[in-house]
């Protein structure tokens, strides 16, 4: 990317779709479930029939207040309105959102990183159907007809609005992220983004840095991966400093991703407002979860990852990025529960990072994953056996002490060792001298004919730091 | 989109006292889908404004401080269970359909983007 | 022609069966539908389906409801399974609603029998039946006047003895002010106490369905059959239906009611303020504090409702765009599809009222006209709750002037709203209102007297009317 970012700064603000887990659509009784054959899952309010009512769906308010709750927000009265356009997916033309009360307002999220973003709000709205265009490549501006399905229709969102608080592609990705696994965590949402479950729209504008006022932001539709959110940003960014560059003036506009050519496309100006007609929705009644609701949601909130990460971190004396990869695969319980069992803290951080990717590591056992930390800590294994062992542990399950054994390992006695490690370096005059002058690249061959020699038994960083030892003190100089 | 910035209520000063002109109701008729004839247009927008006329007399109250009532009942918090409940057929809702195809609603090409 | 409670009564004891009463009924709209046109639709082979179930049931022994064998009309704003519903419009060309209202089925329930689908204005927007895409409904006591609307057909289809009861709806005077035309008891129940769901929504937050009969007692039994809580329209108050049907006979002695000073003076022609006068009087007579009562935002309830009632009407109606039900017109893109449908299936009056609304709610407007309105609501709703902290109940015209000939008023829409003048308040309030007739006016037409009262005083409402309604036998 060729932004000079000491000159430009990008600021984004994520507008997160999610639909909620719910069994049925947020104002009638049709399921609410993904794929299907089209129209199945349609009852009189699905098709906006005449003389169809909304009655709303207690099970995704308390979902919305879940999250409400996890993103910290205030949880207030709110009112449901009518957003009145016309589209052929809208089966009513007018969709049930809510405009000035939001069930949920204010709040914050942290980032892994620490830093703090900002949630203007969280709110209850309805789902569109879905249109496909026929002919013209499935092109919008050029099919031939358009076929229409409502299954979809009704699906109850909730619409996480963030503050303009994001500074870079890596960062939109996080918020996204952490977004995701909170509300996964809390039960709303599977946090499909590839199935549309979650969706992003992305605001980008860019400005000098120490300018007040914010850059003229355009909306980026269709993202539908956390690499696709990354792209999206640094391209949009780049486009729109490019025009400021040239002395063009940015328009307000709404584009569109495309994955293919990894660029933004425009799809309609919005220097026009659109006069969408809010008015507060006659068919439904006011909603004001009591606080005895709230406070039973919030007691039965499971902990969520920016505080499963502080509690890693002071547990065990992960940094940062590692209490992020550890929580995020779900590890830091098995983390946790070893370090009960007396295992070693770093070893235990190393292995979650490093050694842990398999799905089936989360049913590890504690206490044998823990007895391997201290063997390995303790010199028993080498690096190598212990990795061996624990992808076993992982895989059958068994005692770390049984399956060393059965195997034959053995740490090598040091002294043993020393004799090959001193061996080898008389057998290899000329590529010691190079190691001794400091040559990266040799190191490797040394380590790997020790391994050879020893059958893999000699520990990598022994072996390193026996050859270290070596190099005669002038050499270091 | 972020509810109460994007469609900001732009509150440019709007009177009951102001006659409404053949512009506000050929865009009104836009927004709501109806295309008016010329002589259409003449007649509704004189009717339309008769009404904004009367209408006008609001202007005399003081409505300082009273709260709107959108609602004429006190209910609040009124839900249903997360229950799946009775579907419709498909084949006899499309049979009355306008146009259907392979189970799906057809209609002509849509220009412009959903929401 | 008997009246709902009597052949109800008649059937129960199978001293008649629901067939003979339904081959009476089809008799007399055989005899005068034709000049009348109170139905969009006769359901002839439903209804004698229907009659003959009731029959069925008698000859098993099992229990028949309270409207056991009764011929009902059915406003076609109410959706009715199988059975086209139309709202008398050509926008729904076609439909067929595949679930009945609440109603419909609580009527079907107490052994009611659908005759038809009542004509109406064009989604229940008008006061004449003028607004039907099928033609108007005739006035039965003079086939050269309006029978009122919007729920002309309903009031026509009692007034004409085609059924003893009838449903209609009333936004904003929709039953009450053809009931009065007509010379029929129409009831506008408060907000909440009957269900909407099945009922084709016009202003939601003002709509309610209601009964048409010749009788109070009849009008209350239908109340009490399709009044109370369902659980699928949000609006819907939790209680019962209050128990009127056991008060009617109570009398007024002691009750305090007030008759509406705005309601009585400039605009209501003389005859029929005489009329109401005399109301008034026969019910201190019969033992009631009678006191003239000032309501002063009432005046203010015209301009309220023809905000609030077209913006919401201008949402609710923009389902209707030719893509999943009713009437299309085919076009090269779905806009214009859209666009051509809805200006090919609304009528003037609905066009009107969508564009009014639209403007309305749109931005710049919303704060000085729906913004304003609604506060005007409160101020209504406050004005009423000061005089029924006074009064039990209040009594005015129902409509200002009695039926009025076809075409007096459709070339001016402002003539046509001015006849809701007496009715509009009550739905901005959410009060329940009824009219009972008190005799004719100068012409010889029916004249309605208007009995309003709080939220959920419906007891206090009945025993008025039913007061008056005694005082003329």
């Amino acid at each position: 990317m060729s932004i000079d970012l000491s000159v430009w700064e990008i600021v984004i603000g994520l507008e997160v779709h999610t639909e909620l887990a719910t069994r049925t659509k947020l104002f009638c009784s049709a399921p609410n479930e993904f794929g299907g054959e089209p129209n199945t899952n349609i009852d009189p309010l699905t098709l906006g029939l005449p003389g169809s009512l909304p009655v709303l769906n207690e099970q995704a308010v308390e979902l919305a207040i879940r999250v409400g709750l996890a993103l910290n927000c205030k949880i207030d009265r709110s009112v449901f309105s009518r957003k009145n356009y016309f589209y052929p997916d809208q089966p009513t033309n007018y969709q049930i959102s809510q405009f000035d009360l939001p069930i949920n307002g204010e709040g914050w999220l942290e980032l892994p990183s620490g830093k703090v973003i900002g949630i203007e709000r969280a709110h209850l709205e309805e789902d569109t159907g879905k249109s496909t265009h026929v002919g013209g490549g499935g092109r919008i501006h050029d099919a031939t007809y358009s076929l229409v399905d409502y299954n979809r229709a009704g699906v109850p969102l909730l619409e996480i609005v963030g503050r303009p608080d994001l500074r870079s592609g890596d960062e939109a990705r996080a918020y996204v992220s952490e977004l995701r696994a909170i509300l996964v965590a809390v039960g709303a949402s599977d946090g499909k983004m590839e199935e549309g479950s979650l969706r992003v729209d992305c605001n980008v504008s860019v400005r000098k840095h120490g300018d007040a006022e914010l850059g003229t932001r355009c909306e980026i539709k269709n993202i539908n991966s956390l690499r696709s959110l990354g792209r999206a940003v640094d391209y949009e960014a780049e486009r729109q400093i490019d025009m400021i560059l040239a002395g063009e003036r940015i328009e307000q506009q709404t584009r569109h991703w495309n994955e293919d050519e990894g660029r933004t496309l425009k799809l309609r100006s919005k220097e026009q407002a659109d006069d969408y007609r809010y008015f507060p929705e006659p068919d439904l009644v006011g909603l004001a979860p009591s606080q005895e609701w709230i406070d039973r949601v919030r007691e039965a909130l499971p902990l969520l990852p920016a505080a499963r990460r502080h509690r890693l971190c002071e547990r065990s004396g992960a940094d940062t990025a590692q209490a992020a990869l550890i929580v995020e695969r779900g590890l830091d319980d098995l983390c946790l529960a070893a370090l009960d069992c007396g295992a070693d803290p770093s070893r235990t951080i190393t292995h979650a990072e490093h050694n842990l990717s398999d799905p089936k590591a989360l049913e590890l056992d504690p206490e044998m994953f823990a007895k391997l930390t201290k063997m390995d800590a303790d010199g028993d294994l080498s690096s190598t056996q212990t990795k061996t062992v624990l992808a076993e542990l992982v895989q059958l399950g068994g005692d770390p002490g049984e399956i060393a054994e059965a195997h034959g390992f053995k740490a090598m006695d040091s002294g043993e060792l020393d004799a090959v490690v001193d061996q080898l370096i008389a057998e290899n005059p000329e590529q010691w001298q190079r190691f001794c002058e400091g040559d990266p690249k040799i190191s490797g061959f040394f380590v790997g004919k020790v391994m050879k020699a020893t059958q893999g038994q000699a520990d990598g960083k022994v072996v390193a730091s026996l050859l270290a030892d070596r190099v005669p003190n002038a050499a270091k100089e | 989109m972020t509810e109460p910035t994007s469609q900001e209520r732009t509150h440019t000063p709007a009177s009951t006292s102001e006659r409404i002109t053949t512009e506000q109701v050929a865009k009104v008729a836009k927004l709501a889908r109806l295309r008016l004839t010329d002589e259409e247009l003449t007649r509704f927008t004189g009717q339309l404004g008769d009404v904004l006329e009367h209408a006008a007399d609001l202007d005399l109250l003081d409505l300082e401080g009273v709260e709107p009532m959108a609602q004429p009942i006190p209910l609040a918090n009124v839900f249903r269970k997360d229950v799946p409940g009775p579907i419709l057929d498909r084949d006899e809702v499309l049979a009355v359909a306008p146009a259907a195809e392979d189970g799906f609603f057809r209609v002509p090409p849509v220009l412009g983007e959903s929401e | 022609m008997s009246s709902a409670i009597d052949i109800a009564a008649s059937v129960q004891s199978g001293e008649r069966s629901a067939l003979e009463v339904l081959e009476e009924h089809l008799g007399a709209i055989a005899e005068r539908e034709s000049e009348v046109h109170a139905f969009n639709l006769v359901t002839t082979d439903h209804a004698i389906a229907a009659a003959t179930a009731v029959d069925e049931l008698l000859a098993k022994g099992g229990p028949l409801g309270p409207l056991a064998g009764v011929p009902v009309a059915i406003k076609d704003n109410l959706c009715t399974r199988g059975v086209a519903t139309t709202c008398s419009s050509k926008i729904l060309e076609g439909w067929v609603p595949p679930y009945d209202a609440t109603v419909v089925t609580r009527l079907a329930a107490a052994g009611a029998i659908m005759v038809g689908k009542t004509n109406m204005d064009e989604f229940a927007m008008g006061s004449s039946t003028e607004n039907s895409a099928f033609g108007p409904t005739r006035n039965p006591h003079d086939l050269s006047r309006v029978p009122g609307g919007s729920s002309g057909g309903s009031a026509a289809a009692v007034a004409a003895g085609f059924a003893p009861i009838s449903l209609g709806s009333d936004t904003g005077g929709s039953i009450r002010q053809p009931a009065a035309l007509c010379g029929v008891v129409g009831v506008k129940p408060t907000y909440g106490t009957v269900s909407r769901l099945g009922l084709i929504a016009f202003g939601s937050s003002l709509d309610q369905v209601g009964p048409f009969a010749n009788s109070v007692a009849e009008a209350a039994l239908v109340c009490e059959v399709i009044g109370g809580h369902d659980p699928g329209d949000s609006t819907s108050l939790p209680q019962a239906f209050p128990a009127v049907s056991e008060h009617l006979s109570d009398g007024v002695a002691g009750m305090r009611i007030g008759l509406i000073t705005e309601m009585m003076g400039e605009g209501i022609a003389p005859d029929v303020a005489k009329r109401i006068r005399a109301a008034a009087e026969w019910l201190a007579a019969a033992g009631a504090e009678v006191e003239e009562v000032s309501v002063p935002a009432v005046t203010f309830g015209l301009s309220a409702y023809y905000l609030v009632a077209p913006a919401e009407a201008s949402s609710n109606l923009s389902r209707y765009d030719g893509v999943r039900y009713g009437l299309r017109v085919d076009a090269p893109t779905t806009g214009e599809m859209m666009e051509l449908t809805r200006t090919a299936g609304f009528g003037d009056e609905v066009k009107r009222r969508i564009m009014l609304g639209t403007y309305a709610l749109s931005a710049g407007y919303y704060d000085a006209f729906y913004g304003t309105a609604l506060k005007v609501r409160t101020l209504i709703r406050r004005d009423f709750d000061a005089a029924y902290e006074r009064f039990d109940a209040l009594l005015s015209p129902t409509s200002p002037t009695t039926a009025f000939s076809f075409g007096d008023k459709t070339a001016d829409p402002m003539s046509m709203y001015l006849n809701d003048v007496c009715t509009i308040a009550t739905n901005l309030a959410g009060h329940p209102a009824m009219s009972v007739p008190y005799g004719l006016g100068a012409d010889g037409m029916p004249v309605g007297a208007q009995v309003l009262a709080p939220a959920l005083g419906e007891v206090a409402m009945f025993r008025v009317a039913a007061a008056l309604e005694g005082s003329l036998s």
